[in-house]
């Protein structure tokens, strides 16, 4: 007699995380309906959080006043600018670790000294040397995106593959079209997740600069709003910071499908 | 060109890996190298193509490359070596990029090496598009191209299947047959090696000395796989190397 048989149980799957169009938006909106339902029933003190259409209101009203672009310019702008020197910088040292024996043993440790400073902690430095303007926050930011971009960029220098590099010398490229051609764009994806990191840091930063010492600026906006204990202009200013990190994700994901096309 | 080692050894700190190799690599002929695993064979390779300093001995090109040879001394690589983020003829116009070739030149030697290695439909397609087999055409195409006077193919069949291995080997004795060409071809697969080696030298264990050397004769396009010669010499060789291999197994590689 055949013996009965029973399927083979699946064990497989699982592990493969891919991107579902929508669900953030619905997490999002989900949380935002929570707060408005929780603060309109009474169930949220108004002490403890806006209510989101009166965030939403603030918000509309700092637009069609044209306030809101007289913090936004100058935030952005100092956010494009120190990050920029920051991650050049940060792209050139972490080639230069990366590439030469002199250069790692000697900057490794130093990179690895400065990383863990708050680098906060050293704005009244930056102003006694760069002054109270905008050349201090600019210095602050430059500083707090360097070092995760060299540590990024060394490793993703150190991750190229090696055969590919001793092709290129066995075909006799040169040096420099043996970093241009094949150790750039190898340590591309490395780098690219590393300016997630370091923009982020920027953005953190950004903020801190200016409650320090500015009179514009979403920072300073923040401030103003925290001193008055206005909730709904506080809010509306961290939305913006969310805001801004979100479209510096999106940027990096976009220049990711467009540069890495060549990977999956 | 001709090349001719004399009386070249390697250590790699104190591992002696090969020891008083004395060997000419005639122009024109595919020479092959067998031996056991770690017998210094890749080493060897490197040695020749000078992406390594011999620690004794000499390695001598013998006349000059012949006009028109771009780089003389060019690698197949076992696992292809294809940079991912370029197309298959971007790859292979990577490699005449340093030349200073003109534009119509480099892109004539591009269709020319693709079409010789009948790759021409998949110009545009990335590595990751490719098949094993492909990808090593690919770069059999990328050597081709820089029309070298030595190719230096280290188990270039070996990371393929066998029938896929067959249909290359059948490729590059077309190749060969229409334009002979300069090989070093190391491989630990004997019916390469007698399939394509004019003159096929056995390497002991390490630390690799030459523990044999054999010419075949027959024609490269007569070689067919059940050629009798053919498996007479196969048996031969695997006779000398048997011993080898076992020995090789049984020692410790950092002994
Ligand atoms: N860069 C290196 N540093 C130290 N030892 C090495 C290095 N490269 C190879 N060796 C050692 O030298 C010996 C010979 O290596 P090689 O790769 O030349 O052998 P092979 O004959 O090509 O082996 P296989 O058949 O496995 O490809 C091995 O024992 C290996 O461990
Ligand atoms: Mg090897």
């Amino acid at each position: 007699m055949a013996e009965q048989g029973t399927p083979v149980p699946f064990r497989g799957g699982g592990f493969a995380p891919r991107a579902k169009r929508g669900v953030g938006v619905v997490v999002f909106i989900a949380l935002i309906a929570l707060v408005e339902w929780g603060t309109r029933s009474g169930w949220i003190s108004s002490l403890t959080l806006p209510r989101p259409s009166d965030v939403l209101a603030t918000f509309g009203e700092l637009w069609s006043s044209g306030r809101l672009w007289e913090h936004l310019a100058p935030s952005l702008t100092r956010f494009a600018v120190g990050s920029l020197f920051g991650v050049c910088a940060g792209i050139g040292v972490g080639f230069a670790i990366g590439l030469f024996s002199y250069a790692r043993a000697g900057l490794v440790p130093l990179v690895a000294a400065l990383f863990p400073i708050p680098k906060i902690a050293l704005l009244p430095l930056f102003v006694i040397w760069f002054g109270i303007d905008e050349a201090s926050k600019y210095a602050l930011i430059a500083f707090g995106t360097f070092t995760p971009t060299v540590v990024a960029t060394y490793g993703a220098v150190d991750n190229v593959d090696r055969t590919l590099i001793r092709m290129g010398q066995s075909f006799g490229l040169s040096w420099w079209s043996i970093v241009r051609k094949i150790v750039l764009p190898g340590a591309m994806p490395g780098i690219l997740s590393g300016l997630r990191i370091s923009l982020a840091i920027a953005i953190i930063l950004l903020v801190a600069a200016e409650m320090l010492g500015a009179q514009r600026g979403i920072g300073a906006y923040i401030l103003e709003a925290g001193s008055l204990y206005d909730l709904e202009r506080l809010f509306a200013g961290v939305t913006i910071l969310s805001l801004l990190g979100v479209a510096v994700s999106f940027a990096i994901g976009a220049i990711e499908k467009r540069l890495l096309r060549w990977r999956n | 060109m001709q090349l001719s080692l004399v009386g070249v050894a390697h250590a790699y700190g104190d591992a002696d890996v090969l020891t008083d190799i004395t060997l000419d690599i005639p122009g024109g002929r595919i020479l092959c190298i067998v031996g056991p695993s770690g017998c210094g064979k890749s080493t060897l390779l490197r040695l020749i193509g000078g992406l390594e300093r011999p620690t004794r001995g000499q390695i001598l090109q013998m006349g000059r490359a012949p006009e028109g040879c771009l780089n003389p001394l060019t690698y197949v690589f076992q696992d292809f070596a294809l940079l991912p983020w370029r197309s298959v003829a971007g790859n292979v116009r990577l490699v005449l990029e340093d030349h200073g070739l003109p534009g119509a030149e480099a892109r004539r030697i591009v269709t020319d090496v693709l079409a010789r290695t009948r790759l021409s439909d998949f110009a545009d397609a990335l590595p990751r598009q490719l098949s094993g087999g492909m990808k090593q055409r690919v770069a059999i195409a990328r050597a081709l191209a820089v029309n070298p006077a030595v190719m230096l193919m280290d188990e270039p069949l070996s990371a393929l299947d066998s029938q896929t291995r067959e249909l290359l080997m059948d490729d590059l004795v077309a190749l060969w047959t229409r334009a002979p060409f300069t090989s070093v071809y190391v491989t630990h697969n004997l019916a390469e090696a007698v399939r394509l080696g004019h003159r096929i030298v056995v390497l002991s264990r390490r630390p690799g000395r030459i523990a044999e050397m054999v010419d075949i004769d027959i024609p490269l396009a007569e070689r067919t796989a059940d050629h009798p010669d053919l498996a007479r010499q196969q048996q031969h060789l695997w006779s000398i190397m048997r011993d080898e291999a076992r020995a090789a197994d049984s020692e410790l590689v950092d002994g």
